[in-house]
């Protein structure tokens, strides 16, 4: 059986086109008839159809060409998912919103004339209250009353439950104060029911609640909206087509789901990149800056990649697809964004145990404010009093501000970082950046290019300097350490052949060796060449010249800030090659404004200490952590933790990934297109190393907007809920009508959004 | 004090008690996941919470939590699952699909994005 069930996969597809419930069972009917569909389910109501197949006979592009055959047409689960639900929600608070503000109007005016409008006092009077309000709390609280229901179902309770019970307890007693007034008037008058005062109602507090709560969902559902819109907007960037180009040479016109990872696509000047990618030829500037934030176009020729809805600006280009679909790059940011709400800020832990329990709680409250006023009031007024504080307490209480607190300040802080080129990896990332201040820099790659070009070249005695070259460039060749690519390059450029290496070892952190061309040869870091024993390293020929000119000379090299690499042939040194690798042109810029942040700022290296000496010195660095391998990269972050620090490391992602994930906060830099996105808290997508002082910054003030939220809501509550159940009235007289309390509640939790979307206009 | 008040305490103290009752000391319901193909399903609907609430899984089988969400109420727009670091969007009348592997026994909770509503995955040896 397991195995039968194990062979059928389900899709579900989002339909649009659908005008009744009979095109919806066409879809169902053509679908059922499409070979290897075992079941489908079309559900007109929410535009889906439901489909299980045997992924052996069919997929889903054939699923949606069945449907598109019969005139419908088949949209992107997400696309509909995200527009659709939020939509129709808008849309259906927005009608119950206009209805009950109608009704409610003359009924606040009836009850607010107290008997000034003769034609609006009378015994009718309720009767019409009753009229007005029935359908404002039955139609327009429907969605109060239908949500309560199910969650008390599920022994849980929310906002819906509390303003449930409070406009419903409003509304029942005001009926049975209408209809059987002497119900509900205490026995204690005395005199007969004809003489009695009419007992007050209050159809204006229900229907006056539900209007103003539904406006403050209106505002909520907009704002709401709103918090999430860079992401959509990510999403809404993406191409829908792509120009495939065909085997023979033709080109066609595809639609972006259909093409598949190995297809050759054409992209002219002006138009979207596709998808993800190689370039196979053509050169052009592309825009990038929708994944890194980046304005500036970068040049793409053969062998580049190309990143999907960057925009390409001058050339024409053909590139080959790599990742497609869910698989972009700027599917993953995406992804990622909207997994950082999953991961709280540890801020907000408190907040979330309150929320836990708040609405039982609150529940409890206003039974006992209930009860308590029942006891101590006159006894004329007891029932109403009693009841109009049940139902401020119920109204005024708003888990809402306390709930939207901090995931609406994440996702908007997140997703102003995602336009920004900065991705974070949720509320925990954001709290550990804010605390930084020390910063890690690695060198290579981070604070420099990354891009080292071979600058010198060194013999020692007994060796020419094109031979040394030659020799160092073939060990090197199969190596893939930048240092040792720049060694190879220069030799090509002075158009050395180089010949294929045996026994290659790459030594980490220190050099390669092989064998060339039958010669033993070393290329590496001087404490290699103390290692292996390597002869000649500082004797020479005489003792002015010779003796230490090698080492002489690295030093020169490396107090210009170049690397010296030494090679050995045949066990004796032979000379250097010395390796330049220039600082990114915004690394001072960014240094000094990481220090203004009043962050320390460390440079960790590989080089010996005088290259990296002079390259701090050319940044603007004094802290520098020289020669420290990659395995000891991560220790080093833990020694400054030991010291105290909470570090925020910055590397490639890939060399660093111990480093990075050793740091309090580790910070990937990369290129748009290999965002190492899992490795790291917060991701730079471009290579800008100012991306590193913006995101502390955007964590900063995004902590900053999650604290003022908590500090709002929990003060809104705490003040709020003893002045609504008049726990104030024995000292100051003040008690709080339900009608206020409900505008209070709409009004928190618009104020909380409001707040957290402040941050769509951090500049970074 | 007069009777009325002695019926209004009393009523008062038993919703008292029945509020911390329902809300806090009973259980809800629990299903236990289908396995097929190697992975365990559970279909569960959103609707002012989450049916059933408590499900039962065994340890290092990939689970699948197919989340149908019933209702447009905001409140349960999200589903977040802290031990696993997952958070989804429940698009209304909609089946999300959760994928998770339980590399450990115990009891991790899953709530909507306010923690008001919850459900528990109990993983089993």
């Amino acid at each position: 059986m397991s195995t039968a069930e194990k062979v059928n996969d389900r899709a579900e597809l989002s339909v649009e086109g659908m005008s009744c419930a009979a095109c919806a069972q066409r879809i169902e009917r053509r679908l059922s008839k499409t070979e290897g569909v075992t079941s489908a389910s079309v559900n007109f109501a929410t535009r889906r159809a439901s489909v299980e197949y045997d992924p052996r006979r069919t997929d889903e592009r054939k699923l949606s060409g069945a449907v598109e055959s019969i005139g419908f047409k088949v949209v992107a689960p997400e696309e509909a998912a995200r527009g659709d639900s939020d939509e129709r929600e808008r849309r259906s608070v927005r009608r119950r919103f206009v209805v009950s503000a109608a009704l409610s109007l003359p009924v606040v005016f009836i009850a607010m004339s107290h008997g000034r409008v003769p034609v609006l006092d009378g015994p009718w009077s309720s009767w019409l209250q009753l009229a007005l309000s029935a359908p404002v709390v039955l139609y327009g609280g429907a969605p109060f009353f239908r949500g309560a229901l199910a969650a008390l179902r599920h022994r849980s309770a929310d906002m819906n439950t509390l303003i449930a019970t409070g406009t419903g307890a409003a509304f029942v007693y005001s009926l049975v104060a209408t209809v059987a007034p002497r119900l509900v008037t205490t026995g204690a008058h005395g005199g007969g029911a004809h003489e009695a005062p009419m007992p007050p109602v209050y159809f204006e507090a229900a229907a006056v609640i539900i209007t103003l709560i539904l406006l403050g969902r209106l505002l909520e559902a907009r704002a709401r909206g709103r918090t999430s819109a860079a992401i959509r907007g990510l999403l809404g960037m993406q191409a829908r087509t792509a120009r495939v180009v065909n085997a023979d040479g033709t080109t066609s016109d595809r639609p972006i789901e259909d093409v598949q990872p190995g297809d050759v696509i054409l992209v002219r000047p002006g138009e979207r990149v596709p998808t993800d990618g190689v370039v196979e030829d053509g050169e052009s500037a592309v825009d990038e800056s929708i994944v890194t934030g980046e304005s500036i176009p970068v040049e793409k020729r053969a062998g580049d990649e190309v990143v999907g809805a960057s925009v390409n600006k001058t050339g024409s280009f053909r590139f080959r697809a790599t990742r497609v679909g869910s698989e972009t790059v700027l599917r993953q940011i995406v992804r990622m964004v909207e997994e950082a709400q999953g991961r709280r800020a540890p801020v907000a832990r408190l907040a979330d145990r309150v929320s836990g329990v708040f609405t039982p709680a609150v529940i409890i409250v206003a039974v006992v404010t209930f009860v308590a006023w029942f006891i101590l009031a006159p006894e004329e007024t007891r029932l109403t009093t009693a009841l109009v504080n049940f139902v401020s307490v119920l109204i005024i209480a708003c888990p809402c501000a306390l709930g939207l607190a901090t995931p609406t300040a994440i996702m908007v802080g997140t997703g102003r970082g995602a336009s920004l080129g900065v991705l974070i990896r949720g509320g925990e990332a954001l709290e550990a950046a804010q605390r930084i201040d020390a910063v890690v820099l690695d060198k290579t790659g981070t604070l420099t290019t990354g891009r080292p070009e071979a600058t010198d070249v060194v013999a020692a005695e007994g060796f020419a300097p094109d031979e040394l070259l030659r020799l160092a460039a073939s060990a090197e060749s199969a190596s893939e350490h930048p240092l040792g690519e720049a060694v190879a390059r220069l030799a090509s450029s002075k158009k050395l052949t180089t010949s294929a290496p045996a026994r290659f070892r790459a030594l980490a952190g220190h050099g390669v060796e092989a064998e060339v061309e039958g010669r033993r040869v070393l290329v590496g870091s001087r404490r290699l060449m103390r290692e292996r024993g390597v002869e000649g390293l500082d004797a020479g020929a005489g003792p002015e010249t010779g003796a230490g000119e090698l080492e002489r000379r690295a030093e020169e090299l490396s107090a210009a800030g170049k690397t010296p690499v030494y090679v050995a042939i045949d066990g004796r040194a032979a000379g250097l090659v010395a390796v330049a690798d220039a600082a990114k042109p915004e690394a001072r810029e960014a240094v000094a404004s990481l220090r203004r942040l009043g962050v320390e700022v460390w440079m960790l290296t590989g080089d010996n200490r005088r290259t990296a000496r002079a390259v701090a010195r050319e940044v603007g660095i004094e802290k520098v952590l020289a020669e420290i391998l990659p395995e000891g990269k991560a220790e080093e972050v833990a020694k400054l933790q030991a010291e105290g620090r909470a570090v925020a490391m910055v590397g490639d992602g890939i060399n660093d990934a111990p480093a990075l994930a050793r740091a309090d906060v580790g910070i990937a830099i990369g290129t748009g297109t290999d965002v190492a996105i899992e490795a790291s808290d917060v991701t730079l997508v471009s290579g800008d190393l100012r991306g590193v002082l913006r995101a502390l910054r955007l964590a900063r003030a995004t902590m900053r907007v999650i604290k003022q939220n908590l500090f709002w809501a929990f003060v809104y509550n705490a003040v709020g809920i003893p002045l609504a159940a008049g726990l104030f009235y024995p000292l100051t007289g003040w008690t709080l009508a339900p009608v206020y309390a409900s505008a209070a509640m709409a009004l928190s939790s618009v104020s909380v959004l409001t707040n957290s979307l402040r941050l769509r206009r951090f500049a970074g | 004090m007069d009777t009325q008040e002695i019926i209004v305490l009393a009523g008062g103290a038993l919703t008292v008690a029945l509020v911390v009752w329902w809300f806090f000391l009973s259980e809800g319901e629990r299903a236990s996941a289908r396995v097929a193909g190697g992975v365990q399903r559970v279909r569960i609907t959103v609707k002012g919470g989450y049916t059933p609430d408590v499900v039962v899984v065994k340890k290092d089988v990939p689970v699948e939590l197919e989340f149908y969400r019933e209702e447009d109420s905001s409140c349960t727009d999200q589903v977040i699952f802290n031990d696993f670091q997952i958070s989804r969007r429940l698009p209304a009348f909609e089946t999300t699909t959760v994928r998770l592997v339980p590399e450990r026994a115990g009891e991790f909770r899953f709530n909507c994005g306010m923690n008001m509503v919850r459900g528990k995955l109990v993983v089993e040896d």
